[in-house]
């Protein structure tokens, strides 16, 4: 019988602005979980009651842990990112259903927005072929170099300003950033930089530079190839993909967010509007059970 | 030292103990059923079903509140005629007791469900006239003493079951609302159901759910339930499944305490999918540590004259 239960966090460290990274030691996670599935992490205080819905980040069989990438967003995850290395946490999963990897597919176009990004990670690790990931953040980028490692093509954009490290501020209103001795930095889509994965991995590859804008930015000077698109991230983001991806014919598969309950799919909180079957109407699923995943054209677009 | 004795009777029927599970938190139990022994609860009262489908609500349908949640899922279900064929069917395979609860929009349709539901292998059925998130049916016949008379005794004509009536909190009077259902020939009741709330997002400086209003549940409820639970024990004879905040055995002693004959775990589901089987547990002990051989020895016992 499945269970809530116990385990130890290995390690619990800042990443970014109100963004942790929390390893922990669970076999029985490690052992049956996959790219794109979550766990419900419970807290400690008793007027919180509901468990957090937290996707996987990545899965390490051998070590028999699974990391956790969260953002700070309310008292619980604010408890989280307080707990630290050798407290016990009450987990419960592998839930919902991950992504869905098309071996014949060779064309892989990867797209995380905020903490999105998260459960791409493993996807990236375990999916074969040519691999493109343009994540998009706020204000400040996580996991590049963890997503460096897998992907063929990595690009990166950032939303609103960045205090960059030399005093000089990036613009928040969409223009393209100056630094403050009016250098204007490049323009999207000039700089690429990507990993070469058939050179072994343990080869150190550049990071790549951190750009203005968002990721529909990136598509749209880019015009990358892919047979499937795989993304995560807020709901706008994730429609304007769709819309993109309509227009040239590519298949994707959303990883949608809403707020859970149970997440095992017995109380019917986490809905999305899904259209499966031609001849009926859409209906509400449940974005915990029947997800998190969804292919783009089953989803209704309000 | 013997076992205790949990078992309890309602309108003629049998339950192994008084725990049960609270409609809307634990769908038919096909998805609990992974984490708790079906066979091992008194009941499983079922998600509120209509006669054809119903969508629910927009998302948002959650937020959290101090020691509580807010709901307004919106009775989504699928049928009575899929559920029938699904829920009832996977029910069955368990040695647990089936409440049905039924929701309708009109007096007719929950006559209708309740017609379509007497030729069913189920155990009794709930009538939900106090969920908080529909506009018409609802709370808005469970707050109107006339309206509960007149729907409790309409569907009880068309029911083979017996008839639980699950109450609303958001009335002035409960002891009316009760000698009302008693009255409509109610052969038992259920309460509470959720209080009416809200929670606003102040940062996006706009509601939480998106349909504004919601139900709340959980322990921050539980002293309304108790005390209405004590209330209305007082005033009438038929049995009581009392509700609101149980997160533990020994909440739900106070419940039985204070009147009641069985126990709802809604709410507490969420927070350890194991809840209605630790409360079994936790009931039992209770029992053992003071020496009471008959759970039905202590029913009400709290009562003041």
């Amino acid at each position: 019988m499945k269970e809530k239960h116990t385990v130890e966090i290995i390690k619990n460290k800042k990443i970014a602005k109100n963004t942790f990274k929390m390893i922990i030691l669970a076999p029985l996670v490690a052992s049956e979980a996959k790219a794109g599935q979550f766990l419900n992490v419970f807290c400690k205080r008793g007027d919180l009651l509901l468990p957090r819905p937290i996707s996987i980040c990545e899965i390490d069989i051998k070590l028999n842990t699974v990391t956790l990438v969260y953002a700070v967003v309310g008292k619980g995850t604010a408890e989280f990112a307080k707990m630290l290395s050798g407290e016990q946490i009450d987990i419960m999963g592998p839930l919902g259903n991950g992504f869905y990897i098309d071996e014949t597919n060779n064309n892989h176009l990867i797209i995380g927005g905020g903490i999105g990004v998260a459960p791409l990670l493993e996807l990236v690790k375990n999916l074969k072929g040519n691999k493109t990931v343009y994540l998009g953040f706020n204000t400040e980028p996580y996991l590049i170099d963890e997503f460096n490692r897998y992907a063929d093509e990595i690009r990166i954009t950032v939303e609103n300003k960045i205090e960059t490290g030399d005093g000089s501020l990036e613009t928040g209103d969409g223009s393209l950033s100056e630094s403050k001795d009016g250098t204007e930095k490049e323009s999207l889509g000039t700089v690429f930089f990507g990993s070469d994965n058939n050179s072994g991995m343990s080869q150190k590859v550049p990071s790549p530079m951190t750009l203005k804008g968002n990721v529909m930015d990136l598509i749209k000077e880019n015009t990358p190839k892919a047979d499937m698109i795989y993304a995560c991230g807020p709901k706008p983001m994730l429609e304007a993909i769709n819309g993109w991806a309509e227009e040239k014919e590519i298949e994707a598969q959303f990883s949608m967010e809403e707020r859970m309950a149970c997440g095992i799919g017995a109380c019917l909180v986490c809905t999305c509007k899904i259209k499966k079957d031609e001849d009926r109407e859409w209906q509400n699923y449940r974005v915990c059970k029947d997800g998190p995943v969804f292919y783009r054209d089953e989803v209704m677009w309000e | 030292m013997s076992k205790c004795d949990t078992r309890i009777k309602i309108a003629g029927v049998e339950f192994k103990n008084p725990v049960m599970t609270a409609s809307g938190t634990f769908g038919s139990g096909k998805e609990y059923g992974e984490y708790v022994d079906i066979n091992r609860l008194g009941a499983v009262v079922t998600k509120g079903v209509s006669s054809a489908l119903w969508k629910g609500n927009d998302a948002p349908r959650i937020a959290e509140t101090y020691g509580g949640i807010l709901n307004s899922v919106g009775l989504q279900n699928p049928g009575v005629e899929e559920f029938i064929e699904k829920d009832i069917k996977f029910l069955r395979q368990f040695d647990t007791k089936i409440i049905v609860n039924i929701v309708g929009r009109t007096v007719e349709e929950y006559c209708e469900v309740a017609r379509r539901l007497s030729s069913e292998d189920i155990d009794l059925v709930e009538l939900n006239i106090s969920c908080p998130n529909v506009k018409e049916g609802g709370v808005a016949f469970g707050t109107d003493p006339q309206m509960i008379e007149y729907v409790t005794k309409e569907v009880k004509k068309n029911l083979r079951h017996p008839l639980i009536v699950k109450l609303s909190p958001n009335v002035t009077d409960i002891v009316e609302m009760a000698k009302a259902a008693v009255d409509g020939g109610a052969d038992a009741i259920s309460m509470i159901n959720t209080l009416i709330g809200m929670a606003i997002d102040i940062h996006k400086k706009r509601p939480v759910l998106a349909n504004t209003i919601g139900g709340l549940s959980g322990p921050a409820i539980k002293p309304v339930a108790l005390r209405m639970v004590y209330q209305v024990a007082k005033a009438i004879d038929i049995p009581i499944i009392g509700m609101g905040g149980i997160m533990s055995g020994e909440d739900a002693i106070g419940f039985i305490l204070a009147g009641a004959t069985a126990v709802a775990i809604g709410t507490a589901n969420f927070t350890n999918p194991r809840a209605t089987i630790d409360v079994i547990g936790g009931i039992e002990n209770y029992l053992t540590e003071n020496n009471i051989k008959n759970i039905q020895e202590i029913r009400g016992l709290a009562q003041v004259k």
